[in-house]
């Protein structure tokens, strides 16, 4: 395994944390950004020679959540006009200490687990499951639609890199359909999340209520 | 030739993308339905060349369902032709071509035997189903989508992550890793266990999602209650017996792992919750749609109830989600008739609808019998089937329970039912334009022949089609 792995992973973990802390929405694009592009890189370092599917999915990774859905991000939220996130559900301190806590469960819990002996030492199975962790964070205690939406990119994030340690059973198709299907699924919530403005002036997904027994 | 299943819906998908005219675009429904109808009876029946490549197979448990989504399909075109002529006001470009590539990818998840593949086919059909619930832009409709699409894809994301940890479970155990389907079932003995229950509760969890198991189905009621009554139709029948046969891979595994007796009472309980849930939900009910959401989340828990008790009732199974496809084709298109000509689904508004909609009254009432297990429709042979399996194999606490919600479901259901249908429609009730006519009675009146069909005898071609399917999950590889 590559030294600089465990390093970038490292990065992915303090940026989770990051995302968590802050309420301004530019802010958190810019680290799913940056831990998108960081993703794309990983599959060239997981494998020591790797090929041209690596190459690609590589590309195709670092093109879709670096540059493509980042700046559909960034339309809807110019659309909206919305910068902060403001009353989630648990405050930003306290789910950046949850998140904390999480990533050191994570560590724990990792280590429990029945892995392969080559995958003991890097820490992408705890980076998964922390990141997994952090996306179900985002999702379930932000109010913005478009925040939820982030969420879903994170723990999409989190099941990528459990599937860097199966790049042999992932064909390069398959990977390009799951990269594909997470970017439309996040194309259609971004035309959705404009109608929903549009629908119930805001972006407050506690004002979808009207549905229920 | 077998590529033409998947590739021409898409292409068709394709085309109505492209054509101008509103008018013309719904008839490539039909079109490309009776083309795909006309393919599948062939591959289903006279399966020459089952195998496309190593990743798209059509093995026998699949069979089944690729015949139900092609024929239920084919029905709700005919239907959606006229429904679209009395929605002139709403373009139906995205309507027409997501309905067609939802075509396309569902005959692809009963292909695939990657469960990769299969993933990336049920996530696409779930993206493009969610343009078609949100066809009418309202508010409602746009909760509804929200709450599917988030919903859904958490779900969904669950069931990738389960089959990570499948492919996990061979590389543990010293293998190449691989989800191919095949490949899996061979090597399922030696499956690192801790790996496999793992994959399991997560592809359970997931793309019990999509079918809409208890406790995930919260998104059902919304969006069957807010989608055209044809969309409904298509879920209920067509989106989730595919997300069904992507449960029944991980169940094949897990049988051919030894690991029937460990997955047994999961499977039991979930599918009495569902049941139970749905019963509470449903007794009361105001709304009829959401009512027939509920009906819905009742049979996808008998049909994982058939699964739970195993080998003695996947015969029953199989037939039940055939029967079940088809009548919730009957009384989802006969209550798309009732909201067009009352403009309203709530049975505080929807009463009479035997004076002012007699065929689709009719048709309505006859598919709440068939649903609920009454003689002499299909789901009664079925559901009778799987209480039966479940007595002779000892199940008796389990079949009791069976019994009791299906009691339960039949009285809170028959309350609403019989509200829409009998007595007079109140002064204040909105009229509409709609008349009935032959182009939206026949689709449900042909659905419930074949419900009724079913009841009475079962045609032979596919009682063996059936019992090849049931067979073929019995033994391991």
């Amino acid at each position: 395994m590559n030294p600089l792995l465990n390093a970038l992973l490292v990065l992915v973990l303090a940026l989770n944390l990051f995302m968590l802390g802050t309420s301004r929405i530019l802010t958190v694009i810019r680290m799913v950004t940056l831990q998108g592009i960081l993703l794309g890189v990983m599959p060239l370092l997981v494998h020591e020679h790797a090929g041209l599917s690596a190459a690609l999915a590589s590309a195709a990774a670092i093109i879709l959540k670096g540059i493509v859905i980042p700046f559909m991000f960034i339309r809807a939220m110019r659309d909206v006009q919305i910068k902060r996130e403001v009353e989630p559900l648990i405050g930003f301190l306290p789910s950046m200490l949850l998140g904390a806590l999480a990533t050191g469960f994570a560590l724990v819990f990792a280590a429990k687990l029945p892995l392969v002996g080559e995958h003991t030492t890097p820490l992408l199975v705890p980076a998964s499951l922390s990141t997994m962790f952090i996306g179900f964070i985002l999702l379930t205690t932000r109010a913005k639609a478009i925040t939820q939406a982030m969420g879903y990119l994170v723990l999409e994030n989190g099941i990528f890199l459990f599937g860097l340690m199966l790049v042999d059973a992932m064909p390069l198709i398959v990977e390009l359909g799951v990269l594909l299907d997470v970017f439309v699924g996040i194309f259609i919530i971004c035309i959705i999340v404009n109608h929903v403005n549009r629908a119930f002036s805001s972006l407050d997904t506690r004002r979808l209520a009207t549905l229920k027994e | 030739m077998n590529a033409a299943l998947i590739g021409i819906p898409l292409l068709t998908a394709l085309l109505a993308a492209l054509l101008p005219s509103d008018r013309m675009r719904p008839w490539l429904l039909p079109a490309t339905a009776l083309i795909h109808f006309g393919l599948t009876l062939k591959a289903v029946f006279f399966p020459e060349q089952t195998a496309f490549s190593k990743w798209l197979v059509l093995d026998p448990a699949a069979r089944p369902v690729l015949l139900l989504i092609s024929l239920l399909f084919l029905v709700i075109s005919f239907y959606t032709v006229a429904y679209l002529r009395y929605r002139k006001e709403r373009p139906n470009r995205v309507f027409c071509a997501c309905l067609l590539s939802c075509l396309g990818t569902m005959s692809l998840v009963t292909w695939s035997n990657h469960l990769g593949v299969m993933w990336v086919a049920i996530e696409t059909t779930a993206l493009s189903t969610a343009p078609l619930i949100y066809f009418n832009h309202n508010p409602r409709s746009i909760e509804a989508t929200w709450k599917y699409l988030l919903i859904g894809s958490v779900g969904i994301a669950m069931a990738l992550l389960g089959s990570f940890f499948l492919a996990y479970a061979s590389l543990h155990s010293g293998m190449e890793p691989s989800l191919l389907l095949n490949k899996l079932l061979l090597d399922a003995p030696t499956l690192s266990k801790p790996w496999l229950h793992a994959a399991f509760v997560l592809m359970l969890v997931g793309y019990g999602t999509k079918m809409g198991l208890a406790p995930m189905h919260t998104w059902k009621p919304d969006a069957y209650g807010a989608a055209p009554g044809a969309v409904g139709a298509l879920l209920a029948g067509g989106v989730t017996s595919c997300a069904f046969l992507c449960i029944l891979r991980i169940y094949h595994i897990c049988q051919a792992s030894g690991d029937g007796p460990y997955i047994a009472p999961i499977l039991l309980f979930m599918g009495l919750l569902s049941m139970v849930m749905a019963g509470i939900f449903m007794v009361g009910q105001q709304d009829y749609k959401r009512m027939l959401a509920y009906s819905s989340v009742e049979h996808m828990g008998i049909l994982i109830f058939g699964l739970g008790l195993g080998a003695p009732a996947l015969f029953g199974t199989f037939l039940h989600l055939i029967n079940n496809g088809l009548t919730k084709g009957v009384l989802f298109l006969s209550a798309a008739n009732i909201h067009r000509s009352y403009d309203s689904t709530t049975t505080a508004v929807v009463r009479g609808a035997l004076r002012r909609v007699p065929w689709s009254a009719t048709l309505f009432l006859l598919g709440f019998f068939a649903i609920t297990g009454s003689p002499p429709f299909g789901p009664f042979i079925s559901e009778f089937s799987i209480l039966n399996a479940g007595v002779s194999s000892g199940h008796f606490v389990s079949s009791g329970l069976f019994l009791l919600f299906l009691l339960v479901i039949f009285i809170g259901m028959g309350a609403t039912v019989l509200n829409v249908v009998q007595g007079r429609a109140p002064e204040n009730a909105p009229t509409t334009p709609y008349r009935e006519g032959i182009a939206t009675i026949a689709p449900p009146l042909i659905l419930m022949l074949l419900v009724l069909l079913l009841g009475l005898c079962i045609p032979s071609p596919l009682c063996n089609l059936l019992r090849d399917a049931a067979h073929f999950l019995e033994v391991t590889p």
